[in-house]
């Protein structure tokens, strides 16, 4: 590709950052801030008084018990992802090296209802999880995700990426299929692994009308439906909404540092077919 | 004995052959690992696609015991400007409608800059990208109430910095039209902006550079090598950034829930919000099943003509 001059494009590129960052150093600066701090005009952009009060309110008040929501979004994001892992897995391996009657059939089902908007299934579902007993608690936030297609889509690709030659020799040696998968393949897969992994957290630890509906008890909440409850509640005492939403962004922001390469990978093969 | 012989002297290692000569598992197996899939899949996604269109044709109030067949009554409603719903229904629709049509442009050529923009050699490249993303990994509740901060007409910060270098400083940002809007549209493309703009990025990377090392010899620009190398390579991206933005955006909820709350009346609330309030707030699931499949039926309408848009740009 074409060389650049150096110092306007590092001006331009860096000018972008700013629009995409100065927002969240701002959530971060306020949830500091008191309460006037942080609405005075014109405003301080560093904490005069750099204080932990917002989240002493937060801490304190048990209608919005944050740590209880934050354990809540762990277990639920963590939950879906080893759900999704296992189940997809499992399926993208029959379906990637295993032949059956049916197989055209199954795949192609699956890859139909990637089509599906997610909203046509909310009503039946909140009655089917009511049905199931799991209305307002963590399961509903578990399980019904846990089938979307996409897992068994881009595993699937991912075996058929992988070669057959191991797999035969581990044949040769008497392995069955169920040995082959965990001992063979799964580990060749890694990568892919944990790029589905990374990606089903993410998704399930920012879903919100899902879990706005279906949890109506404070103390089942995950974090983004208590956002919007920490708006309702201090209306304009900002650096508590704003101390909530870094509590929520934290994780996925470490996350995303640490394992950008997985979340960039399997965001960009998402457009990807075939 | 034929099909062995050629099998063994013609292909002796494509897969085919490969998997016919180590299949050695019942028949059953394959369904075994297809069964802790299946389960939930046909529970959480087969079930309830055909059950809404049941409940679509009752008046299926959760809080009533009975719940009448109605054959299409919950449809025709949606057309019959006399029920309760209609007005209602349709404004939401519109609503959609109006933050599909302004936020679907942007969120197609912006991030279509960005990734031009990241397309090239330069030291930091990876760290760039990531910042453009970052937003992205941040769910729109934390999006919203952030926002729904930082514009707030009195207090917020947007406006105290317009004011301050001397531009209007009191828009109402949030609770007034046009502005209302504006908000919507500017931050959903300022928190979608990298996801569509790694997708082009992907796809700009898969385009050969012969090909625009050939442009290069025939003397092209740099505008028709984006014209004739660079938009036919990432066609197939384009198709799916299209459509998967638009049904990104007809499912837009959070936003308008958290920032606008759909004021200034309801008139930025959307079709989605709608649709949640008349089935799970105020428990009318045969009507609000009606409304989405009715909004599925435009989406697929809509899908298909991009997808008919696309190809006949082939020819």
């Amino acid at each position: 590709m074409r060389r650049v001059k150096p110092v306007a494009w590092y001006t331009v590129l860096i000018g972008l950052s700013l629009v995409f960052i100065a927002p969240l150093v701002w959530m971060l600066l306020t949830a500091f801030k008191t309460p006037s701090e942080a609405t005075r005009v014109p405003p301080t952009v560093l904490p005069e008084e750099p204080t932990a009060g917002a989240f002493d309110v937060l801490l304190g008040n048990s209608q919005t018990p944050v740590l209880r929501w934050f354990l809540n979004s762990v277990l639920a994001a963590t939950g879906q992802a080893v759900l999704v892992l296992a189940v997809a897995s499992m399926a993208a391996y029959a379906l990637a090296r295993l032949d059956f009657r049916g197989k055209r059939l199954i795949f192609g089902m699956v890859i139909a209802t990637l089509f599906i908007p997610g909203f046509v299934l909310i009503i039946p579902n909140f009655l089917i999880v009511d049905r199931l007993g799991m209305l307002d608690t963590l399961w509903a936030l578990i399980i019904p995700g846990a089938a979307g297609a996409f897992g068994v889509f881009f595993l699937r690709q991912f075996f058929l990426s992988l070669p057959r030659e191991l797999e035969e020799a581990a044949v040769l040696e008497g392995a069955n299929q169920w040995q082959i998968f965990t001992r063979v393949v799964l580990p060749l897969s890694k990568p892919a692994l944990a790029t589905l992994a990374v990606i089903s957290f993410l998704t399930n630890w920012n879903d919100f009308l899902w879990p706005v509906y279906v949890l109506f008890s404070p103390e089942q909440y995950t974090l983004p439906p208590g956002l919007g409850i920490l708006q309702g509640a201090y209306t304009i005492n900002y650096p508590v909404i704003m101390a909530g939403a870094l509590v929520a962004s934290i994780p996925v922001l470490l996350l995303f540092v640490v394992a950008q390469r997985y979340v960039i990978e399997g965001v960009s093969r998402s457009g990807l077919k075939g | 004995m034929a099909a062995e012989t050629f099998v063994r002297s013609e292909a002796p290692a494509t897969s085919e052959a490969g998997a016919t000569k180590v299949r050695r598992y019942g028949t059953l197996t394959p369904y075994l690992f297809l069964l802790p899939y299946f389960v939930v899949f046909a529970t959480f996604v087969l079930a309830p696609a055909a059950y809404g269109l049941w409940i679509s044709l009752h008046d299926w109030d959760y809080l009533l015991p009975g719940k009448p067949f109605v054959g299409l009554d919950n449809y025709q409603a949606l057309f019959d400007s006399d029920s309760a719903v209609f007005s209602f229904f349709w404004e939401s629709m519109s609503a959609t409608g109006i933050f599909t049509v302004l936020s679907v442009p942007l969120l197609l050529t912006v991030p279509l800059a960005l990734a031009l923009l990241l397309n090239r050699n330069f030291r930091g490249r990876t760290f760039f990208r990531a910042v453009y993303f970052a937003p992205y990994v941040l769910g729109v509740a934390v999006i919203g109430v952030l926002w729904r901060f930082l514009l707030d007409p009195n207090l917020g910060v947007v406006n105290a910095v317009l004011g301050a270098i001397g531009l209007p400083g009191s828009t109402p940002w949030t609770t007034a039209l046009p502005w209302g809007w504006v908000t919507l549209v500017g931050v959903t493309v300022w928190w979608t902006l990298g996801f569509n703009a790694v997708i082009y990025l992907a796809g700009l990377q898969d385009i050969p550079r012969e090909l625009y090392e050939a442009a290069r010899i025939d003397g092209a620009g740099r505008w028709s090598e984006f014209r004739h190398v660079t938009l036919p390579g990432l066609r197939p991206v384009l198709l799916f950034v299209t459509v998967n933005t638009i049904l990104v955006s007809a499912n837009m909820f959070g936003q308008s829930y958290l920032i606008t709350q759909g004021a200034p009346g309801t008139e930025t609330r959307t079709a989605i919000m709608y649709i949640a309030t008349v089935g799970l707030n105020e428990f009318k699931m045969g009507s609000a099943a009606a409304m989405s499949y009715l909004l599925t039926a435009c989406l697929l309408v809509i899908s298909l003509l991009v997808f008919r848009l696309f190809r006949e740009k082939d020819a």
